[in-house]
């Protein structure tokens, strides 16, 4: 089981903020089945300071869709106190790109997304983030405590070196569930989304080289129907 | 040149040296047959190289009633003449030897390289059998005007069988390719190496050629179970029974893996695929000597057992020759330079039961001290990214000019106190010494990087590299073969006696000496 791309990019971030002597405490949180551990661990040996797990039942993982994870996440981050939420922008296996904004709005908390710089100015408590935009980059200031969602040039994630794994045997994974939360995922009414359909796009077939424009036209008219 | 020692004595590897420094000069010198060799035309020299040869004047030259022939035989997309694609056809992956062929040949069945063979060994036309060519000793391309044997054309997987792993496809099959179609099925070709996106799978027999996963899967004399051989007269052998054991007669297949396509042309591989291993797990280390290297190794062979899969090792030059020439790199260990860095990799079917193994393995050696740091990779885009840095040397020593490449056999305590006395040996100089490769094979790529090539910084190298390997009874070749560029270094490695049973073997399956000719075997 590997960590989210983006994922890692904001542990990355954090580990550098708190290196950097801007932030305290990273704790890395990840929700979903026992084996989320691993990639606890690895944001352990990165250089996050303690792990939280919200453990769910192989049946209900389908459950975690953006608004729960939001509503979990909320209440780990008033459970916490934390200043500042980093979340990748979006997950690669479903690339809904939801939980931060949703998160944000959760929590009543200024939202900076796809961000590929960000500026601590902890005294002040507010953030200069550079975001990835349509038109090129966006700069915005932001007061914390807030949620910041990481782009990919954000930066690059280090690779853990082998002190750091062994010391992240000992640093604690602590492991809730949804109901100390106070969400039941078994609740069908707590359930925005319902997936109706999976399928693989069609096989891509060979390109054909054709002889005259009149096969073209003929090809266009009758095969691909687009004229 | 050939040294004159009776044949009932065993040389010892001093004699064989001082028989070939009594011929030294002619190592390096004309291999002549006669005053009309020494014509300019007739003789090939590359820039650098260390044998310099003759074209072989009992050879025919190609006529328009040959290539006529050709076509009738592989039909008109069959035989190119066309000077770009016959051009490219005659330069190898390092830029290094450059022949004269004019004519490409691509063989689509092995009919058709069975009438092509037969022809060319009446008509006495001499043939280079090419697969990826990406072989590093001048082993696949002309060295004059010999014919070029594709096997491109012949690619397909003929069939696999998923219960006993038994693979079977034509020569022509990229190594990549294959495994691709294997992984697809749960398997693995038991052989990797840095080339797989090109070089074919005939190549890959005909040179032995070894890899990063030797050390778990063993050498292609023990996985190919069976191959089919054309030889010069056309006879097709058929050697493809896909057993698994098979004790009737001589297993003749075991000559043509490893030859070079000297003594006949590989037009159909039987291989055995080992089951992929779901859970594979990379680690790099750093060390500060060589000695903590070789201590590393043996503790991983300790506590990874069975499920070792590659021991690696690259040095510092190594590495800052990787960053700074290959793009999309960076340092793994960026806190610290270590002059050494060894890749673990494991491979098993259960990936708790072998992390657990990987980390009683690294917990031993940093408590020993023997490793200063490193790095697990946490997925396989980082896997992939550690593999780089041993894999993409050789092309970031392209990149950075001329290399003199070496591929060594040692005994594995002595595997790097050559790269340190060649760095001396080369003071002074603007050359640069790189060392890696097989730790757990005991096998160095020894590499000298410099701007140009140069005669005087060859002369500083050889004989000097070749005779410290034979003094410490190695082999000058461990994996790469002789091809052109170490046709005369034989007598390094092996005995007289040896090599005079080899010439007539090779007279037996080709009197003419029509199959690459002035490769692999010393010239008489």
């Amino acid at each position: 089981m590997s960590m989210n791309p983006f994922c890692e990019i904001a542990v990355e971030e954090a580990i550098r903020l708190k290196e950097k002597g801007a932030i305290k405490e990273v704790v890395a949180v990840s929700l979903g089945v026992q084996q989320c551990q691993d990639t606890l661990r690895t944001a352990l040996a990165m250089g996050a300071d303690r792990a939280v797990l919200v453990k769910v039942e192989p049946a209900q993982e389908e459950a975690l869709e953006p608004l729960i994870v939001a509503k979990l996440l909320k209440g780990i981050a008033v459970k916490e106190t934390a200043d500042l939420v980093f979340l990748g922008k979006q997950a690669i296996d479903d690339d809904c790109n939801q939980t931060g904004q949703m998160l944000a709005a959760l929590l009543d908390w200024p939202q900076a997304t796809f961000a590929s710089k960000v500026v601590l100015d902890a005294a002040a408590k507010s953030a200069l983030v550079t975001r990835e935009v349509d038109d090129g980059l966006e700069t915005v200031s932001i007061k914390l405590p807030a949620v910041i969602t990481t782009d990919l040039r954000l930066n690059e994630p280090r690779y853990a070196t082998l002190p750091n794994i062994m010391k992240a045997k000992k640093k604690p994974i602590a492991v809730l569930s949804p109901s100390d939360l106070g969400l039941d995922l078994a609740d069908p009414a707590s359930r925005r989304v319902q997936v109706v359909q999976v399928k693989e796009p069609p096989q891509r077939v060979g390109g054909r080289i054709l002889q005259s424009v009149d096969e073209l036209l003929d090809k266009l008219k009758n095969e691909a129907k687009v004229l | 040149m050939s040294a004159a020692l009776p044949l009932h004595q065993t040389p010892s590897a001093t004699a064989s040296i001082h028989a070939l420094a009594s011929a030294k000069v002619g190592f390096r010198a004309l291999v002549s047959r006669g005053p009309e060799s020494l014509t300019p035309g007739a003789t090939a020299r590359a820039a650098y190289a260390t044998v310099a040869v003759s074209r072989d004047p009992q050879f025919a030259t190609l006529e328009d009633a040959d290539v006529e022939y050709f076509k009738g035989v592989l039909g008109e997309r069959g035989v190119i003449t066309d000077p770009d694609a016959v051009g490219a056809a005659n330069v190898d992956w390092m830029g290094k030897y450059k022949g004269n062929s004019k004519l490409l040949l691509r063989p689509t069945t092995t009919r058709h390289v069975a009438d092509v063979l037969k022809y060319c060994n009446e008509r006495r036309l001499a043939v280079v059998p090419q697969g990826g060519n990406t072989g590093l000793v001048g082993g696949s391309v002309p060295v004059f005007d010999e014919i070029i044997l594709s096997l491109a054309g012949m690619n397909k997987i003929i069939s696999f069988d998923e219960v006993s792993g038994i693979l079977d496809c034509e020569a022509g099959c990229i190594l990549e390719s294959l495994d691709t179609f294997l992984a697809d099925r749960g398997f693995a070709m038991p052989l990797d190496l840095g080339a797989k996106g090109s070089c074919q799978i005939g190549g890959n027999v005909s040179t032995n050629a070894g890899g990063i996963r030797l050390l778990r899967y063993g050498s292609l004399h023990g996985s190919v179970l069976g191959l089919e051989v054309v030889l010069v007269d056309g006879t097709v052998v058929d050697m493809t029974r896909a057993l698994r054991k098979d004790n009737t007669g001589y297993d003749l297949k075991q000559l043509f893996i490893g030859a070079e396509g000297t003594l006949g042309v590989v037009t159909r591989v039987v291989l055995l695929a080992p089951p992929r291993s779901p859970s594979v797990h990379v680690a790099l280390l750093g060390c500060s000597s060589f000695d903590a290297v070789q201590r590393v190794f043996c503790e991983s062979r300790r506590h990874l057992g069975e499920v070792l899969s590659a021991a690696e090792f690259f040095d510092s030059n190594s590495l800052r020759m990787v960053l700074k020439h290959n793009e999309g790199t960076r340092d793994p260990l960026p806190d610290g330079a270590y002059p050494f860095y060894v890749l673990i990799e494991t491979s098993g079917s259960q990936a708790e039961h072998d992390r657990a193994k990987l980390d009683a393995f690294l917990e031993s050696v940093m408590e020993e001290g023997v490793v200063d740091d490193g790095t697990v990779a946490h997925d396989s885009t980082q896997a992939a990214a550690i593999w780089h840095l041993r894999e993409g040397v050789a092309e970031a020593l392209q990149r950075a000019g001329a290399v003199y490449k070496y591929d060594l056999s040692v005994p594995v305590k002595d595997l790097y106190a050559l790269v340190e006395e060649m760095r001396t040996r080369l003071e002074g100089s603007a050359a640069e010494v790189v060392g890696y490769g097989h730790l757990g094979d005991g096998n160095l790529h020894l590499n000298i990087s410099a701007p140009t090539y140069d005669d005087k910084l060859l002369e500083r190298i050889e004989p000097f590299v070749y005779e410290w390997v034979a003094g410490r009874q190695g082999s000058v070749s461990a994996e790469h073969g002789l091809g052109l560029m170490k046709a005369n270094a034989i007598h390094y490695s092996k005995a007289p006696h040896a090599v005079a049973v080899m010439k007539r073997v090779k007279t037996l399956f080709d009197p003419h000496g029509i199959l690459n000719p002035y490769k692999l075997l010393p010239s008489p």
